[in-house]
């Protein structure tokens, strides 16, 4: 365990290094001059020597590199543009509007998508069966943005049921969670579909087995073996499935946040793009996939303690 | 054909297809699919004969307009119809999903077949990268990119391509590496086949065909990139129509002209359901292995 624990944060290690690396490809590729366009065009040149020279634009490329690269594992992503912050400070305030969203959409994923997988498994064949289904393809299919208007437009807007905008009062966590509703389930109304095939799936193989066949020999009752034998194994790979998902929820989050004009680091990036905040932009992309890399991380590690199969093929 | 010979199954390749598309039309999903894409399809295709307005054509009299016998879906902000900006909008999301798919398919191949047949170290270094570029989170990388290049429909191509190339890579550089060693294979080397040729004449019909169910069944996910994209603004230019540029106009008055936002969203949804249940249709008609994806 300990081995394959070691090589697989030391691969992860190297993919953030990797992306790293293309990002600052991609900096060192916008065109124009950074300190040009941080300082405007009304900026004189000495002013923008200046800051080139603060910013470290005149050192030769590779040692920008080195100091964007030990900068940014330091947790140093240099200091945005409009308010001279850090914008790892920056990033960092608007993660947990971003993480509480994240964190509801998996709930409404789940809360749904696992009575509706099991429902299917056990009438399987059966139409319910069938439109469970088509139900889960179709949420799977629709693009969360689309289903985030949608949301908006009937629940908040014509209905009136919801609240629109923003994320609440702060400090009054029910008025945040009450906020919280239609944006996380614009973002995990997706994942219902994915969590529902998969627990029918896998319910479905777990029903064959053979400690099943040996409960039913006893005599327990159906709803027994079901709902305690069952389905405790039957919501493992969901843990996987969920590692994978947070990355997807992560793309759906930046949407359900502009939609829905809450705070987040969606919102930020988006934001930071049409000021042309660049630190902050890379900053934020940054921030985001080591945040993916590392759930992941964590949703391998844990299928690999569940699972010894999977270390030993690494 | 040589191979008709040799292989008894492929003799009659006509009666194969003819069986898979009756069987696809016994499908009642399949059905509704087909007729989902179709409909979209000749929508873009013959938006000209369809509408007599002109999508981009800006009418300050008849701002706001709600749906009725002259404009069907209604007109938006600057008086243009939407039924029209529907139908070219179509045009604009269902060329770049053929276009974006088309080069992720061709640059997918070459890196698969270079990663499996290649030398090992190769190998390492190509699934390395592969995997890099799938840890950023697909709208961050979108938003990346659209700073680098600016909002452009050649972004939203880029975008795709860096996003479902890794995928494809993947699997043809799995299958290529399970070809790589087969006894044919072999054969055709030692009798001095050059790797191109391996690759080409033996290796790539293999692993083609799976392939192109997979990307076929992603063409959603294209349009979907597209559509959002051009939602944030960083897509397609305006006044060109996008779905996604329909859905902000729309979004921007959802209060007190709620139709825009819907005419944007519904030919998304349709499209997006019709590919998905064509496709699943598809691979369970033509190759139920894939099922286990």
């Amino acid at each position: 365990m300990l081995a394959y624990f070691v090589k697989r944060l030391g691969l992860a290690v190297i993919i953030v290094s990797v992306a790293m690396l293309m990002l600052f490809c991609m900096i060192y590729a916008i065109p124009g001059d950074p300190a040009a366009v941080a300082l405007g065009p009304r900026a004189t040149d000495a002013m923008r020597e200046a800051l080139r020279i603060k910013m470290g634009l005149d050192q030769p490329i590779w040692v920008q590199f080195w100091n964007f690269f030990t900068g940014a594992w330091t947790g140093d992503l240099g200091r945005e543009v409009l308010s001279d912050r850090p914008v790892l400070g920056v990033v960092l305030e608007q993660l947990p509007f971003t993480l509480a969203l994240i964190a509801g959409g998996i709930i409404w994923s789940v809360a749904l998508g696992i009575p509706l997988g099991c429902f299917a498994a056990i009438r399987r064949g059966s139409l319910a069966d069938r439109i469970v289904g088509i139900l889960s393809v179709a949420v799977i299919a629709v693009p969360s943005f689309v289903i985030a208007i949608y949301a908006l437009l009937i629940f908040a807007v014509q209905l009136r049921w919801l609240p629109a905008i923003g994320a609440g009062e702060p400090g009054d966590l029910g008025d945040q969670l009450f906020h919280l509703i239609l944006p996380s389930l614009a973002v995990g109304l997706g994942w219902v579909g994915y969590i529902a095939r998969m627990v029918r799936a896998s319910m479905l193989e777990v029903l064959e087995a053979s400690h099943i066949r040996t409960a039913r020999a006893f005599g327990l009752p159906d709803r027994q073996i079901t709902y305690r034998y069952a389905l405790t194994i039957a919501v493992l790979p969901t843990v996987t499935l969920l590692g994978v998902g947070i990355g997807q929820m992560l793309s759906s989050a930046v949407f359900a946040e502009i939609v829905f004009a809450r705070p987040g680091v969606g919102k930020l990036v988006y934001d930071a793009i049409l000021t042309r905040n660049f630190p902050l932009v890379t900053g934020t992309v940054l921030v985001t996939t080591v945040l993916f890399v590392m759930l992941n991380l964590v949703a391998d590690l844990i299928v690999g303690a569940l699972d010894p199969r999977v270390r030993s093929s690494f | 054909m040589s191979e008709a010979v040799s292989d008894p199954q492929a003799a009659k390749p006509p009666s194969d297809a003819w069986r898979a598309v009756r069987r696809l039309l016994r499908e009642p999903l399949g059905v509704l699919g087909l007729t989902l894409v179709l409909l979209m399809v000749g929508g873009a295709i013959f938006a000209d004969l369809l509408t007599s307005w002109d999508p981009t054509r800006i009418n300050p009299r008849d701002r706001f307009l709600g749906p009725g016998a002259e404009h069907l879906l209604g007109t938006d902000q600057l008086g243009r119809d939407l039924f029209a900006r529907v139908l070219h909008g179509g045009r604009v999301a269902l060329s770049v999903a053929l276009i974006a798919t088309g080069i992720s398919l061709v640059i997918g191949i070459m890196l698969g077949l270079i990663a499996g047949y290649g030398p090992r170290w190769l190998d390492n270094l190509m699934i390395l990268l592969f995997d890099s570029v799938k840890s950023f989170p697909t709208v961050m990388l979108a938003l990346a990119l659209v700073t680098l290049f600016g909002p452009s429909l050649t972004s939203v191509v880029i975008v795709v391509v860096l996003v479902t190339v890794p995928g494809y890579a993947r699997i043809i550089r799995t299958q290529t590496i399970a070809l790589k060693n087969s006894e044919y294979v072999t054969a055709a080397r030692s009798m001095g086949a050059s790797p191109a040729r391996i690759l080409r004449v033996h290796i790539l019909p293999n692993v083609i065909g799976p392939l192109v169910i997979l990307a076929s069944m992603d063409i959603p996910v294209v349009i979907g990139i597209e559509a959002g994209m051009s939602f944030l603004g960083l897509g397609v230019r305006p006044p060109t129509p996008s779905w996604g540029s329909i859905l902000n106009d729309g979004f921007t008055s959802i209060r007190d002209t709620p139709w825009i936002a819907v005419a944007g969203g519904i030919p998304i949804i349709l499209v997006t359901l019709g590919f998905t249940f064509l496709g699943e249709t598809l691979r369970d008609v033509f190759d139920p292995r894939l099922k286990a994806r």
